[in-house]
């Protein structure tokens, strides 16, 4: 395969998986992989499966539920302090985020949140959290 | 399935730091490289003619055994240019032992060289000149602005306090230890008095980690030779053995890794310890690489000096300090002796000085093992090393 022009038979392959991933972020979707022969669910995207190394994954809409695995709060000079936070989601798989609409050092480790897309930001669209106000998890 | 058995069969013959600190405008990670590597084969008693082994790693220069190796002179017939960050070094001393163990090399020397400290001071030079590099593996983290490498070890930390109440004081005597360390330590960068209120005090760089949790950035340069036991015996310094080695990675983003409280640390040491037929009990050392205070908790626990989420309660007390019960970072550390990005190398360079009884004023008694652990990446590449003398064999 070579030349441009082959960008979407490289998606529909499955062979450009970032791609991908930022064309269904843009639709609104918080997307990841779920592996066809081992259930995995594997995020960042990928060709291969990390967990059984089948080549067969498919694109799944998250729900956007998750729990937050650990926060930390950063304090850039001048700027309002922001989380940064590890977020598994409940599908199975972890990413890293943040949590908007909460100051940053209520943002708890084992808080309920659930995903957004942003539309704005540098990097274009990315996934950011709120809180799931009223919901707690209490796994250790 | 365990490796090749490589219990004593090379020892390292000579180390040696470059300048440390901030070094002088003008000089390159190459020239520190090169400074230390000389001082290192003249502490073996060696030369550049004898090396026929090379194994070095340069932040940001993808060919550094190249660069190296013609900046030297020397003409390898066995390269190993392994970069997996700061544990680099003590993943080159196993490979340099499984390279002499095949006769693949006969006198390998290992080394690295950095002006991390001068090149932050004189960043404004270089501005507006976009270096060459390849495109970007796309990042699914840099959106959200971590302050890397900080915010990875912060999330560790963040955990660990969470499920096992480890404290923000008890970070602090980490660093407090490495200072009283340094205090003994005529070359390190930092050695002005430090307690526990003064790193609770600090300002937080990224929660629940200050300034005076995170390491020093500064310039420095290491080396160490390393050749087949029988001639080490006949070379100017008492060898210092390598009794035991074990690497292990398992993620390189810190989102993927699987449980931030557990690093590879725990494979890379149960590696090292079989080989070595001894456990954490024979240790009289420690030189782990402590980029930050949670790293000394997490390390002491993953290598089996204390049980897991035990590691708080255990660097208390003055254990871990001068006079405590083990001697860990004799040199003090990342955090207040040297530390140009990737430290690995100074923990096998003090754990040999410790062997061969040359620490001055912070010199152990009898020590006959040292361990000396690396850590690459954000808590991602882990490389364990069990040193003995003589009588250790
Ligand atoms: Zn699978």
């Amino acid at each position: 395969m070579s030349g441009p022009g082959k960008v979407a038979d490289l998606r529909r392959a499955g062979l450009a998986p970032h791609l991908e991933y930022t064309e269904r972020l843009a639709e609104g979707a918080v997307p990841f992989q779920s592996c066809e022969e081992c259930r995995a669910a594997v995020f960042p995207p990928r060709v291969l499966c990390p967990a059984c190394g089948a080549m067969e994954l498919t694109w799944e809409r998250s729900a956007g539920l998750g729990t937050v695995y650990s926060t930390s709060v950063l304090f850039p000079r001048g700027r309002d302090p922001y989380p940064v936070v590890l977020v598994d989601l409940d599908e199975g798989f972890r990413m890293m985020s943040t949590v908007t609409g909460t100051p940053a050092e209520e943002v708890a480790i084992g808080a309920r949140v659930r995903a957004h897309v942003d539309p704005a930001g540098p990097d274009g669209p990315h996934v950011a959290f709120t809180l799931e106000t009223g919901e707690r998890d209490e796994r250790p | 399935m365990s490796g090749p058995d490589l219990r004593g069969a090379a020892a390292i013959a000579g180390v040696a730091e470059s300048d440390l600190g901030e070094v002088g405008p003008g000089r390159y990670a190459l020239d520190l490289a090169a400074q230390a590597a000389g001082a290192a084969l003249a502490d073996a008693g060696l030369s550049t003619r004898d090396v026929d082994g090379l194994f070095c790693a340069i932040a940001g220069r993808g060919m550094a055994p190249l660069d190296v190796a013609e900046y030297l002179g020397v003409r390898p017939r066995y390269t190993d240019g392994t970069m997996v960050g700061g544990s680099s070094f003590v993943s080159h001393l196993h490979h340099a032992a499984l390279a002499i163990a095949a006769g693949a090399c006969h006198t390998a020397l290992i080394v690295y060289g950095s002006t991390a400290r001068s090149d932050s001071v004189h960043a404004g030079n270089g501005r507006g000149r976009l270096p060459a590099a390849p495109p970007e593996t796309p990042s699914y983290e840099a959106a959200y602005r971590p302050r890397m490498p900080v915010t990875g070890y912060a999330l560790a930390a963040a955990r660990h306090m969470h499920q096992y109440g480890t404290t923000r004081a008890q970070l602090a005597e980490v660093a407090v230890a490495a200072r009283q360390w340094a205090r003994l330590n005529p070359r390190a960068f930092v050695r002005d008095p430090l307690t526990v209120e003064d790193v609770l005090a600090s300002r937080i760089v990224s929660s629940p980690l200050s300034v005076l949790d995170c390491c020093l950035v500064t310039d420095g340069g290491g080396a160490l030779v390393v050749t087949a036991a029988d001639r080490a015996g006949h070379l100017r310094r008492p060898p210092v053995y390598l009794l035991g080695a074990g690497e292990a990675h398992w993620h390189r983003a810190i989102s993927q890794m699987p449980d931030l409280t557990v690093t590879a640390a725990t494979e890379s040491s149960r590696r090292a310890y079989e080989m070595a037929k001894v456990g954490p009990q024979d240790v009289d050392v420690v030189q782990l690489y402590d980029a930050f205070t949670i790293n000394t908790v997490l390390f002491l626990e993953d290598l089996g000096f204390c049980a897991k989420g035990e590691g708080g309660a255990f660097v208390s007390g003055g254990r871990i300090a001068p006079g405590g019960s083990l001697p860990v970072n004799t040199n003090g550390g990342g955090l207040s002796y040297c530390h140009p990005g990737m430290y690995g190398i100074f923990t096998l360079i003090e754990a040999a000085r410790q062997i061969r009884g040359e620490a001055g004023e912070r010199q152990q008694p009898d020590v006959t093992i040292a361990l000396a652990h690396g850590n690459g990446g954000q808590l991602s590449s882990q490389a364990t090393a069990i040193l003995g003398s003589e009588q250790a064999l």
